[in-house]
Order: C-alpha cells, then structure tokens, then sequence
C-alpha cells in the first residue's frame, strides 16, 4: 500500500516537468498515475469484500511504538476509490482551466502531493501515521488555497485554513495519544478490541473532546466553518477537488474510523450531533445567502458536512449507512458542480448568479453536467443522491429526538434544493446578460469530468443493487460490526417518499420566493459579523499586537542585552537550583598540581587578562586563542586527545573567522562608559564562578554508574571501533548527530543569507527596505548606526 | 594578506593538512580523529588558502561548490540511515561488510564510515560558507 503513495508521489515529481514537456494535456497523461492507483485498489476490492482485510506494516521507531502501518479495509476503500477517481478527473480539468499557464506544473504537484496525503490518511492503521498524514493535508491544503500567492486575498485564506486545521490538528495529537496509552497500542486495529477498555476509562471524555476539536475544525463543522468558504479563493479545480470531494472529509472520516473504539456512548451522542444539526442549519441558510456561485457550494457542502456529522453522531446502524450512502452521493455531485462553476468563471469571468443567465444554448455540455450535478444534489429520482435523501429519511425519526432530527433535516435540505436552483437553473435559463454574451464551451478536458461525476452519480442510483456490498463493508467497518446494506430505488409510496416531495416542493417554491429572504438575510447580518469569524479575526490581531508587544521587549536588537538574559538566566537557574546543596557536596580539592598543568592554568590566566586590556581587536583575538589553546592542552593532559584536537581546530578556525570580521569593523575603540564595564565585569565573574562551581558540584554528586562503562564495554562489540568518542557520534548517538548536521547545514543558510543576500545599497537608503528592517529585523537597523 | 612567505607556504601546507584531514577521518573509528574534526581541518586547510590568496582561488581549488557539499553530506548521512531500514532494520542501525584486497589486506566497511563521510562534507561545506561569505563580503 505504501507503493500507492510512493506512485502518486512519483506523479508529482513529474507534474513540472509533464507541463514543459507536453503542456495542459499533460493532465490526461497525469491521471493515469491515480487511475493506476484506483484500478489496483478496485483489485483488492473482492477482497474486502468478504471482510478480509489487506494490512502492511513496516516498523519505523520500534523503540516508541512507531510504524508505518496501513490496513485496507470497507472505509478506506470507499475513500481511497474517491480520492484516486475524482482526482484522476480533477488533474485533467485542471490542464484545461490553467490552460497554458506556466504555474500549472505547480498546481498539479500540489494536487498530487494533496492526494498522497489524503489516500495515507485513509490508508493509515497507526494513530500517529494517521496524524502525520492527518496534518501533512493541512499544510498541502494551505499551498493549495494560497495558490494564487500573489493576492493578499489568497494568502490571507490560506493562512486561515492552516491556522484553524491546524490549530485543531494541535489538540487533536494529545487526543491521540492519550487514546493510545489509554488503550494501550497506537494501531487502530487492536485498539478497537479494547473499546470496552477505553470507553469507560477516566479519561474517556478528555480523549473525546480533543478528537472531536481535531474532527471539527477539518470539517468546518460550527464554530469553525468560516475557513472554509474563504477557501474559495483557489482556483476551481482545487475547491472541487480540496473542499467537496475529499480534504473537508477528513475529520468525517476520522469521526467514522473511531466510532466502533469511542462510539456509542451517551457523550459520543451529545457532543456530535447537536453540533452537525447546527452546522446543517446554518450551511444551508449560509448558502441561499450567497451569490457567488462557488460560495453557494461551499456553504451547501458545510451543510452536508453537518449532515454527516449528525448521523455519525446519532450512531444507530441505520444512520451510519445513511452517512456513507450521503457521503459518496455528495462527492460525485458536489466534485461535478464546483467543476460546472469553475467552466462558468473560465468561460466569462463571472461567478455572481445575479449576473447570469440564459447559458444553456451557449454552453450545453456544462448545462448537461449542471443538471445531472443538480439532479443528485437535490435527490431527484433515480439518482444516487436520491437514494441517500431517502435512506436518510428512513434513518432518522422514530422517537421525539428523532423526529427532531427529521424536522431539521427536510429543512436543511429545502434550502439546499433552493440552491441547486441558484447553481443549476439560474445561470442557464432566462435571457442573456451582459456577462454571457461572450460565453463559450469549454474543450472536452473542461466539461467531460464534470459530466463524468454526473453519470457516475445517476448510474450509481441506477445500479444501487450492484454497489450494496461495497457499501455494506465501508459501513461494517464504521460500525465496527457487519451491518448489511440493501438499497433500492423504489421502496413503495410511504412517508418517506412524501417527505422527498414535501422537499422538492419546498426548496423550489423557496428557489422561486427567493427574493423574499433579503429581508431576513440582512436583519442576521447584524449579529453574523460578530460571528466565529470575527473571533477568528480578533484573536489573529491579538496574538500579532501581542507578538509585537513581547518582541519589542525581549528581541529589543541589542546584543549585549541577549547577552545579558542568557547569561544572567542560567546564572539564576543554577542557583535556584543548587542554593541548598552546593555547600553539603562541595569538597575542597586535592592540591597535588603538576608542574606542567599549573604552568599551563597560568597562561590561561594570563591570557585571560591580556584579551580583557588588549587595546587592538588583534591583540584580543590572539589572546583568546591563547586561551583555547591552553585548555586544549589540558584536554591532552587528562587523556582526552579527540576533545584536544578537535578544540585546535575550532580555536584555530575562530581566530580565522574572527580576524575576517572584525578587520571590517572600525577602529578598536571603548563604546561602552566605565560604569556599563563595570557592570558587565561584575557579570562576568558571577557568570564564571557559578559555572566553576556548577562543575565542582557535577564531579562530587555522581551516584550511578557513569554511563561511559556502557559504551567501553560495547564499543568493539557493536560497533566495530575502539575509539568511543566517534563511535558515539556515528554509532549510538547517530541520530542526534544528524540532527546537529542538519542544524548546521540551516546555520550556514542562515549565515549566507545574512551576508551574502542583502539588498544593494541603494535600495538600503530607500523608503522600501526602511520597512522592511522595520517590521522584521531589528538587528539589521542596529547593526547600520 | 601580502605576505609572500605566508602565501608559498600556505601553498605546500595545504595539500598536507588536507592529506592529514582524511587520514584523521579514515583512523577515526579506532583513533582520535573523525568526520567531525576531519571536516574542521580541512576547511581549516582551505580557509587558510582563501585568507593568503584569494577567495575565488580557494573556491577553484575546492571545486564543488559548498552548497552541494552540504546537501550531498547530509544526503550521504540520511542514506546511512535508510540503508537499513530498507533491509528490515530500524533507521540508522551499523551495518557492516568486509571486503580483502589483494594490496591493503582486509577493509571492513560499513554504513558508519558513510555517515562519518557525510558530516565531514556538511562541516566543511558549513564552515566555508561563514569564511567565504566573510571574505567576499
């Protein structure tokens, strides 16, 4: 199953390359990578089918628990079809709506890079490779909404969407692991054979909570949905793919894969459906507010991301099938539409339905798409849409709380057939406006995906029968036990079915009254914008005011003030720390000093001295390195010759590096008045004393066994070397040391763009870098007085 | 720095300090010595030769340029490390071979001594970016 990722990730490594090379049409060459993906999944299909699941794992970090492990079961199948179809679809769209744009290479890989995120977040059967991949759709989310990073409008989104995905990613990662502490593994798989273990552990609700923030937030469940119609700032392939088809699924399909371990509680219910109810709601309402059209399409999959969410949470076998049937009817209409939406805007740069009209003479194949999108969407027989609307129905109701859930759900779908009719009958019907004299179709690339999804969508409704046992083990694998699934077209003239009429009528006697709801729109425009979103935007000034605020403070530019806090704190931890013990363990040492070492303590001192009352930087730097010299002296004294080599050598290249910079600086001059030397004198030598006695103390408090015994005695044997310094640098401690080789490498980029990148100087004296070096460096502004 | 005992001396000490560096890195798994101060004494080599001659005379002796000898050390390290997890074994796990030549006896080689070659390119490559970017300033 990693192979799958490995040949999407392969695709996006081409993406650039494909676009130079072949051009838009590249997509159709593109879209076999996932259509490969998606055939060898429909493989394994049989196989899941009789519950058997496909698992791999690969050990990562077996010292924490951490590994690769993948598990293809009935909901990741679903997913992993989704994800892989319409994105195969969705990258040939994509050639023909960046039509000879240079940036399209990069819109490919990142929608690449976002379907290998996705398809591993689906695959995933480890907790924390579930969250890496969990996040790693945040941050390909993020390039992708900010596509067009050109426009502050764009960023601005984009940064909103991380921020808020993100943000819930953070609480989600605790909730994660404490579900597998709690539950004692960190694979889905055994965790749900201790489910009665966590549900009635103490820290069931907490790991619930955090799951559900994380689960809300992708969702744009309330009240986090704001990001998500703001996200309508990518480019149309992107929200068709990104926020209908799969990414907003996310914390869907994390609710759903953790049902069977946390499902079924009492708390599981309150927390969950009250809040889809909600989010359904207002989705809706939010949509028939909207005039841009990929607004109405963003607010109308809020709605049904609330809809998921209520049934999730509702948790009977009925519900939960209803939300699958739901969830694969909303991909296939809501991935089409968003690409009739986008044909639209390519066609004549006009996105608002009051300024459309009269579109289905001039452009018939996206008219054909609109309607079979619409259809589905707003359940028309025989379409899959239909059948879920139905199932739906059938699923909720019963008891008082029930019939609660039905009423808000006929409502929530009223409003969502009203805007079916705003996408799909505005715009193409009536006379032509302004807008639309000059519209066009698109090539086959533009309107063949969306009438494919269509199709798919109608077909689905036709042949329910046939695709009841793929369904039957996504939702077996929701509920955590078989559920069957038999879904059929016609079930009778029974109360659900008037209901479908009851909705039909209404949302379009809605669609026709629309102008009625202004009133109502503009008197909830009051209390809407103090709404979540303007939460958002006053928590993002504070937390900048407060940023700029601390800054000021503590990175004021001054070098002896950073300095002084560094020395000044550890000078204070360590006291706070030893104050008690140091006289208790503190011994005096034995004074039996050979000759050699006390002339070598000398020199230091004397060296010391010199550099402190050297007159010429030249004098200073030399006396330094007299200093390091000497302690390296001391390390080849007490056997220590790799400390002792290595410390000639940096002492040597210091004095290099030293000379280099300070022969640019002026004159040897005292800037400083005698009282701040004073001071700073007066630091220096507590600063020093602590540290000689922190390391006195260190020498005298040893209890266990030093842990150098370990590597003497398994240095040969393990490691093949008998010099332990470098074998704990390349061997034992690896790890560590690649983390400082990589440190380093970012200290040099750091170092090279601090001296080599910096804007000629008659910029320098500009207006431009002015502000530049105000608002993001002060040190550079000081290092120019 | 114009002095021309300092520039031909530097001259004839370069290639030996640079010969030194390697064999310091080469006897650093059983002697003192190592990628780390291998590395340190190169650049300490090159920086040397920048400092009396010039910079860009030092850049053509190095040949590669620094910011390829960062990414390939680092990528030399990584790829110790996924070695053996590409044969079963968790990342960064010593693995070792030995190979008899004809001329130097037995060599035993391991994903170690690659590791060690690649914090020696990253620490050299590292620190000529400070001396050359001073330098050149």
């Amino acid at each position: 199953m990693l192979l799958w990722l490995l040949v999407i990730l392969l695709a996006a490594s081409l993406a650039g390359g494909v676009n130079r090379v072949i051009g838009s049409g590249g997509g159709w060459a593109l879209a076999l990578f996932p259509s490969g993906v998606f055939a060898c999944l429909m493989k394994q299909g049989p196989l899941v089918l009789n519950q058997q699941n496909l698992s791999s794992s690969i050990e990562w970090v077996p010292a924490l628990n951490l590994a690769i492990s993948m598990r293809l079961d009935g909901l990741s199948l679903i997913f992993g079809l989704l994800i892989t179809g319409i994105g195969a679809l969705v990258l040939i769209y994509a050639g023909a709506y960046l039509n000879g744009d240079d940036r399209l290479g990069r819109l490919w890989m990142f929608l690449l890079l976002f379907m290998a995120a996705m398809l591993g977040l689906v695959l995933a059967d480890n907790l924390l490779t579930l969250f890496i991949f969990w996040e790693l759709t945040s941050i390909t989310s993020y390039l992708l909404i900010g596509f067009n990073s050109e426009r502050s409008e764009s960023r601005a989104s984009a940064l909103q969407a991380l921020l808020v995905t993100g943000g819930g990613g953070l609480v989600l990662l605790p909730g994660l692991i404490l579900l597998g502490g709690v539950g004692e593994s960190f694979e889905i798989s055994t965790l749900l054979e201790n489910s009665e273990q966590i549900r009635q552990h103490a820290f069931y609700v907490p790991i619930l909570i955090m799951i559900l923030v994380g689960a809300f937030t992708k969702s744009a469940q309330f009240p986090f949905h704001f990001w998500l119609p703001n996200a309508m700032a990518a480019p149309t392939p992107i929200s068709a793919y990104l926020h209908s088809a799969t990414m907003v699924k996310a914390g869907i399909y994390l609710i759903a894969r953790l049902h069977p371990i946390l499902g079924g509680t009492a708390e599981w219910f309150w927390m969950i459906a009250p809040v889809g109810t909600i989010t359904m709601i207002l989705g809706a309402a939010m949509a028939l507010r909207a005039t841009d059209l990929k607004q109405i399409l963003a607010y109308a999959t809020i709605s049904v991301l609330g809809t998921l969410t209520m049934l999730l949470g509702i948790g009977t076998e009925a519900t939960l099938i209803a939300a699958l049937v739901i969830l694969v009817a909303h991909a296939f209409y809501k991935g089409g539409l968003f690409m009739v939406a986008g044909a639209i805007d390519h066609a004549i740069h006009q996105r608002d339905v009051r300024e459309l009209g009269g579109l289905r003479l001039t452009m018939p194949a996206t008219f054909a798409a609109a309607l079979l999108g619409g259809i589905s969407m707003a359940g028309v027989m025989p379409t899959f849409g239909f059948i879920a609307k139905e199932t739906w129905y059938e699923a909720v109701g019963g008891d008082v709380a029930g019939i609660g859930f039905l009423a808000a759900s006929v409502l929530s779908n009223i409003g969502l057939v009203a805007a079916v009719g705003l996408v799909c009958i505005k715009p193409f019907f009536g006379s032509r406006t302004d807008a639309t004299q000059a519209a066009h179709e698109g090539s086959l690339a533009m309107w063949g995906p969306p009438v494919a999804l269509g199709t798919t969508g109608l077909a689905l409704g036709l042949m329910s029968t046939q695709f009841s046992g793929l369904l039957t083990a996504g939702s077996s694998a929701i509920a955590g036990s078989v559920v069957p699934v038999n879904l059929a077209l016609w079930h009778g003239v029974n109360v659900t079915l008037l209901l479908s009429l009851l909705t039909l009528a209404g949302g379009l006697t809605l669609f026709a009254q629309r102008h009625r709801l202004e009133g109502v729109f503009k008197s909830a425009d009051r209390f809407i914008q103090y709404g979540p979103a303007w939460g958002y935007g006053w928590l993002l000034k504070s937390v900048t005011q407060f940023a700029r605020w601390q800054t000021a403070i503590l990175q004021n530019g001054y070098l002896r003030f950073y300095l002084l806090t560094m020395v000044g704190l550890t000078v204070f931890s360590v006291w706070m720390a030893l104050s008690g013990e140091v006289r208790s363990h503190l011994k005096p040492m034995p004074l039996d000093f050979r000759i050699h070492e006390l002339l070598l303590a000398g020199l230091i001192l004397v060296a010391a001295v010199v550099a402190v009352r050297a007159k010429t930087w030249l004098l200073a730097v030399g006396s330094l390195g007299v200093v390091g010299y000497s302690v390296a002296g001391i390390f080849v004294l007490f056997g220590a010759p790799d400390l002792a080599m290595t410390q000639f050598v940096i002492e040597t290249l210091t004095v290099i590096l030293f000379v280099m910079a300070f022969s640019r600086l002026p004159d040897f001059r005292r800037l400083t008045s005698a009282g701040t030397r004073a001071r700073d004198a007066v630091i220096a030598v507590v600063a020093g004393a602590t540290i000689t006695v922190l390391l006195l103390f260190a020498m005298t408090v040893r209890t266990d066994h030093p842990i150098s015994d370990y590597y003497t005695t398994n240095s040969v044997s393990q490691a093949h070397g008998r010099n332990v310094v470098n074998v704990i640098l390349v061997d034992f401690r690896a790890l560590d040391t690649l983390g400082e080789i990589t440190v380093l490498s970012i200290a040099a980029i750091g170092v090279y763009s601090l001296l080599m990148l910096r804007p000629p100087k008659r910029i320098a004296l500009g207006n431009e870098a002015n502000n530049v070096a105000n608002s993001s460096c002060p040190i550079s502004t000081q290092s120019e007085d | 720095m114009d002095s021309v005992i300092l520039k031909t001396a530097i001259r004839f000490l370069m290639p030996l300090i640079l010969l030194s560096s390697v064999f310091l890195f080469l006897r650093g798994h059983n002697e003192p010595g190592g990628g780390f101060v291998g590395g340190l004494m190169a650049s300490g080599a090159i920086a040397l030769y920048a400092i009396t001659h010039s910079a860009a005379a030092a850049r053509q002796v190095v040949r590669v340029p620094h910011r390829i000898l960062i990414g390939s050390g680092l990528l030399m390290s990584l790829c110790s490390g996924l070695l053996p997890l590409l044969l079963g074994r968790p990342f960064l796990t010593g693995m070792w071979t030995t190979i008899t030549t004809t001329g130097f006896g037995k060599i035993h080689l391991g994903t170690p001594l690659l590791f060690d070659l690649g914090v020696f390119c990253v620490v050299t490559g590292v620190t000529l970016v400070f001396v050359f970017s001073l330098l050149e300033e």
